[in-house]
């Protein structure tokens, strides 16, 4: 996927949504500024399938040797897939965060929440955060 | 006596060097009226000479197993300790050092952390051990909130009463604060009761602690009780006798999830009830829920084999608040000691120690009980401790007789078990000779 | 001229057959266990140990000794730890028969010299800590913290309050939060100010009728005394909570003040630190609490009593508000026997002392390094202080300055200061000489230091230079764990 056409949380996580049968699926993972300011991977902590995530609140947690820090999930809704393979290959996070660093997808229950925000709003708080 | 090195002299140059005037001038920080102002009122510090004699004159109060002969086990037991556990883990270079937070100079302590770990593997037959936790009791408590963790089940444990009546007084203080139900099932019987268990054991349970040997000392049904756990998703946590592992199946091999034990006996004198050693091991899946420390390997810059303290964002100081527990140290010393008691050991030492206490065990039960006043409490398999029924009911008296004789006959259990009042449990490890169970079983039926 | 084939993994040195014991054969008529057991309780083979002669096992744990930094062989400024010296008396006071060798359920009329050293122990942390109510035993200082909230746990209930909050500053030690939500509790963090003091402000905004404790470390991690201690302590009183003092910090002030005596209702020692038990390599430890008249019914049975009329002392079990235990046995016995004769060795005259040279050579230590490293909380500290080697990176371009400076000093002999903790302070190289180094030792490091930091980036972030094995990958070693050693696959 391209980076510029995704949508942001504020606490660096992205998302990209598409329509299904009615329905709207929301592939969510994390962008390629929280890799890089978590160095070096070493863990991965996914939900299962069938959890019910809520919008702002912890979905899963990354961790480097020395920190952990919280997932948040952008969407409400359902956990429809996970990426089972990225807890082997959290090299995948580096390489290619927006496509096969994907996380989960989540079949959304209600809109998308109005907070996110679009790459060069997400781009300019990156920018002022480091 | 301090152990404070710097002259009159040295110290004044340190204060001309920090600007201050005076010592008292560091502690201007802590307000006046906070400060004690008269001399704490304690006894007046002694020299070596002096403090070794004061001590040296209570240590004679207490009456040690050297002079007489101890029958009493419960959970710490009178094992041989080898030579060479005490000279090792004496050095200062073992003793004296910390927490290895700088592995490039604590190679020594990684290393035998690591060893630990895989010997406990080895005895347990469990796939992953911590580096030690404090001791059997909390670590049986620390299982169990690690077994809510796993199953994510936070409403229900099951206990069975053959369970160290201590282990289950701390997982009751553990648990009155986390709001969790503790089911006890009482194990009148001597063992476990199969079908209580599967009665209480349904969807919200997390976990079923059963002890093996439990705590009368008889052998119980691991494999059974651990399907019926499993057939509910609930673990089976066990506490384990090491010194039992030489000669019994190993917990791992039984279906055991999570395996704890009180590693006195693997090196440790009895140092009136502690410090001792905490063992944990469970299956590799739960290995980012296991409280403590852990030791891992890796390779340096130089693709060197070597060692670290790993997973470390399980641990409160990484994760504070949300952290598997709040244990900071392992009991590092006491790892050490299993681990060279371990090593001296081996497998056939392991299986000899083990088959000496039942051997002896069992001759001493039969000694015992051919005499009218005694009798098996239980009809079960035991392990080096029975529960022998006094049928005058004078428990008293008969402990009595035997101090007077130099004896520790046995634990009276009837201050935890009411039904128990009329009963001994009577320990023999391999350091007990024919003839001193024969003394005991003379001095019984005086 | 190292023994490298000594110290191969244990397992690597096996050989079947041999063994480290030859225990002697039985003496009772033997018998087939496999009558005694039901079916399949027995194990089909012993357990798959290494197999070593004694000479091996020697050799192999001597040799594994001496690749350790310890404080009989270096100087270990490691901060919040209170690496001091580890008098061999005691080591050779706790080894005694009598205190070695003896059952915890053994009579009490056979241990009545134990019982003394224990009740004597426990008067003596009361009057240290102005706190009258002891028990001896939690077995670490993490210990000692969930009992003393259990305990407050416990009160609330009796006193039919529901309190749901334990709060702590930001500088706590991680276990401070850890300890709240095993005991039950929500944990709220407090910021400190730039001072390194407890923003009152913030604590104010923080305190109500759901305030159970609030846990601070005083002397802080930081080094410093927070002088607002008394104010805070009336807050937390004014709204119903209690103040728990984690005792991590107690060097610094033994003698000078009391816990008691500036408002903390409960605390913890950690005797291994501040009476010396020796550290062990990571334990054991021990944590002992002490708290005031009115919370003493809640803490753990049993604790030592003496009974007046037959002048004995006693396990005192029959204590109906108790929380219960928190531990098998009595505690960590051979850690409090030697805090019983660390501080019957130095008397009320040697442990003020002791507080009054930690200090000095603390801040002695700090007007040596505050010339070349920051330190950013001031000129003046207790026992122990935090420099910053932020300003060094920047400089150099290195992106970990304090941890490459600790490696560089490994280099030198010295063992390094705590790294990266407290978290409030970026780049924290945290000091605690302790009171039993020597100014000659303290000019030394200093020396080195100093020197340290004026040496090239590409030195600082390849050291350490000299140690047996260079940095650790510890990425590798999170990311696939290898935590056991197996047979290798040929």
């Amino acid at each position: 996927m391209n980076a510029e056409e995704l949508m942001y949380c504020p606490t660096h996580e992205w998302v990209s949504t598409t329509g299904e049968n009615g329905e709207t699926i929301a592939t969510i993972g994390i962008s390629a500024f929280a890799v890089e300011q978590l160095t070096d991977l070493v863990y991965m902590e996914l939900p299962d399938v069938g959890n019910q995530v809520v919008a702002g609140q912890e979905f899963g947690e990354v961790e480097s040797v020395k920190a952990v820090s919280p997932m948040y999930s952008p969407v409400s809704g359902e956990v429809i897939a996970v990426n089972d393979e990225l807890t082997d290959q959290l090299e995948t996070l580096n390489d290619d965060p927006y496509t096969a660093g994907w996380i989960m997808k989540v079949k959304l229950s209600g809109v998308l929440p109005d907070n996110l925000l679009d790459f060069a709003a997400y781009q300019k708080q990156c920018a002022e955060s480091s | 006596m301090p152990y404070v090195f710097n002259t009159d002299d040295e110290q004044a140059e340190m204060l001309a060097a920090i600007g201050a005037a005076s010592i008292e001038e560091l502690f201007e920080c802590i307000p006046q009226d906070m400060q004690l102002k008269r001399a704490l009122n304690i006894p007046a510090g002694l020299g070596e000479m002096e403090l070794t004699a004061h001590l040296q004159a209570l240590s004679v109060q207490n009456k040690s197993i050297n002079e007489q002969t101890c029958f009493l086990g419960g959970g710490s037991y009178d094992h041989f300790v080898p030579a060479v556990v005490d000279a090792l883990a004496s050095r200062g270079e073992f003793y004296t050092s910390y927490t290895p937070y700088q592995p490039e100079v604590s190679q020594g302590n990684l290393q035998v952390m690591f060893e630990y770990q895989t010997l406990i593997c080895q005895l347990t037959g469990m796939d992953v051990s911590n580096a030690s936790l404090y001791d059997g009791g909390t670590a049986a408590a620390e299982a169990m909130l690690m077994a809510m963790s796993v199953t994510r089940r936070n409403k229900k444990v099951v206990v069975a009463s053959s369970v160290h009546p201590e282990y289950r007084q701390i997982l009751k203080t553990y648990f009155a604060c986390i709001g969790s139900e503790m089911v006890i099932v009482d194990c009148g019987t001597g063992t476990t009761p199969v079908e209580a268990i599967a009665q209480v054991v349904d969807e919200d349970t997390a976990a079923v602690l059963i002890q093996n040997p439990n705590f009368f000392g008889n052998v119980e049904d691991v494999t059974l009780i651990s399907e019926i756990a499993h057939a509910q998703g609930a673990l089976l946590v066990c506490s384990v006798d090491p010194i039992s592992l030489g000669i019994l199946q190993r917990p791992g091999d039984a279906g055991v999830d999570i395996v704890v034990a009180e590693g006195q006996s693997l090196g440790t004198p009895l140092l009136y009830g502690g410090p001792y050693l905490g063992i944990m091991a469970c299956r590799e899946s739960f290995v980012r829920r296991l409280p403590g420390r852990i030791a891992g390997e890796t390779v340096d810059r130089d693709d060197k084999q070597c060692w670290v303290l790993t997973l470390q964002t399980r641990e409160q100081h990484i994760r504070r608040e949300k952290a598997t527990s709040n244990i900071c140290t392992n009991q590092g010393l006491f790892a050490l000691r299993a681990a060279i008691y371990l090593s001296l050991m081996g497998p056939q030492g392991m299986q000899d120690v083990a088959n000496l206490c039942t051997q002896k065990a069992h001759y001493a039960a039969e000694q015992l009980t051919q005499h009218d006043r005694f009798e098996l409490a239980f009809s079960d398999g035991f392990f080096k401790e029975f529960v022998v029924r006094d049928t005058q009911n004078d428990v008293q008296q008969l402990l009595q007789q035997a101090c007077e004789n130099n004896i520790l006959a046995g634990l009276p259990l009837g201050q935890w078990y009411d039904e128990l009042e009329d009963c001994l449990l009577i320990t023999i490890t391999e350091k007990r000779t024919k003839q001193e169970i024969d003394e005991l079983v003379n001095v019984l039926t005086q | 001229m190292r023994n490298t084939q000594a110290t191969n993994l244990i397992f690597e040195l096996s050989q079947p057959g041999r063994s480290g014991v030859c225990l002697a054969a039985s003496d009772v008529p033997k018998q087939d266990p496999a009558e005694w057991f039901p079916a399949g309780a027995l194990a089909t083979s012993a357990p798959p140990l290494p197999e070593i002669s004694e000479p091996d096992v020697v050799r192999h744990f001597t040799n594994l000794s001496t690749l350790n930094m310890s404080v009989d062989t270096h100087y270990y400024p490691l901060g919040s730890c209170t690496m001091k010296y580890n008098p061999k008396r005691n080591e050779r006071i706790a080894a005694f028969d009598g205190l070695a060798q003896i059952h915890p359920y053994q009579p009490a009329e056979t241990v009545q010299g134990m019982l003394q050293i224990l009740y004597g122990l426990q008067d003596m942390l009361a009057e240290i800590s102005g706190l009258p109510v002891v028990s001896l035993q939690p077995a670490a200082g993490a210990h000692g913290e969930l009992a003393a909230l259990m305990l407050a746990a416990a009160y609330y209930r009796e006193r039919g309050e529901k309190r749901t909050t334990v709060l702590a500053p930001d500088s706590a030690h991680g276990t401070n939060p850890a300890s709240a939500r095993m005991a039950g509790f929500d944990f709220v963090t407090i910021p400190s100010c730039s001072d390194g003091r407890v923003d009152i402000e913030k604590l104010k905004e923080h305190l109500n009728d759901q305030t159970a404790v609030f846990m601070i470390t005083n002397p802080s991690t930081l080094g410093l005394f927070d002088d607002q201690v008394q104010e805070i302590s009336d807050l937390v009183h004014d709204v119903g909570g209690l103040i728990y003092l984690d005792g991590a910090n107690m060097n610094a002030i033994l003698g000078i003040t009391r816990p008691g005596d500036f408002g903390a209702d409960m605390m913890h020692f950690n005797p291994h630190k501040t009476f010396s038990g020796p550290h062990g390599g990571g334990g054991p430890g021990a944590g002992p609490i002490c708290v005031t008249a009115e919370l003493g019914a809640y803490l753990p049975k049993p604790i030592v009593g003496f009974d007046d009329s037959s002048q004995t002392y006693f396990l005192d079990n029959d204590r109906p508000k108790s929380i219960g235990r928190v531990r098998s046995f009595f505690g960590n016995v051979g850690v409090l026997v030697r805090a019983y004769s660390y501080i019957l060795s130095h008397g009320p005259v040697g442990l003020k002392r002791i507080a009054e040279n930690a200090v000095l050579n603390a801040n002695y230590l700090l007007s040596q390094v505050k010339g070349f490293l920051d330190v950013p909380l001031g000129n003046r500290c207790m026992h122990e202080f935090v420099a910053s080697a932020e300003s060094i990176g920047k400089q150099n371009g290195l992106n970990q300055p304090a941890m490459d400076i600790a490696k560089r000093l490994l280099d030198y002999g010295y063992h390094p200061p705590t790294v990266y903790f407290p978290l409030t302070v970026h780049e924290a190289m945290m000091m605690e000489p302790t009171e039993t180094e020597s100014k000659q030792t303290l000019d030394a490091f200093a020396k080195t230091l100093k020197a340290i930091v004026q040496e090239s980036p590409e030195v600082l972030a390849a050291a350490p230079h000299s140690t047996i094995i260079s940095r650790p990958d510890e990425v590798q070693a999170a990311r696939k764990p290898i935590l056991k050693w197996t047979p290798k696959q040929d």
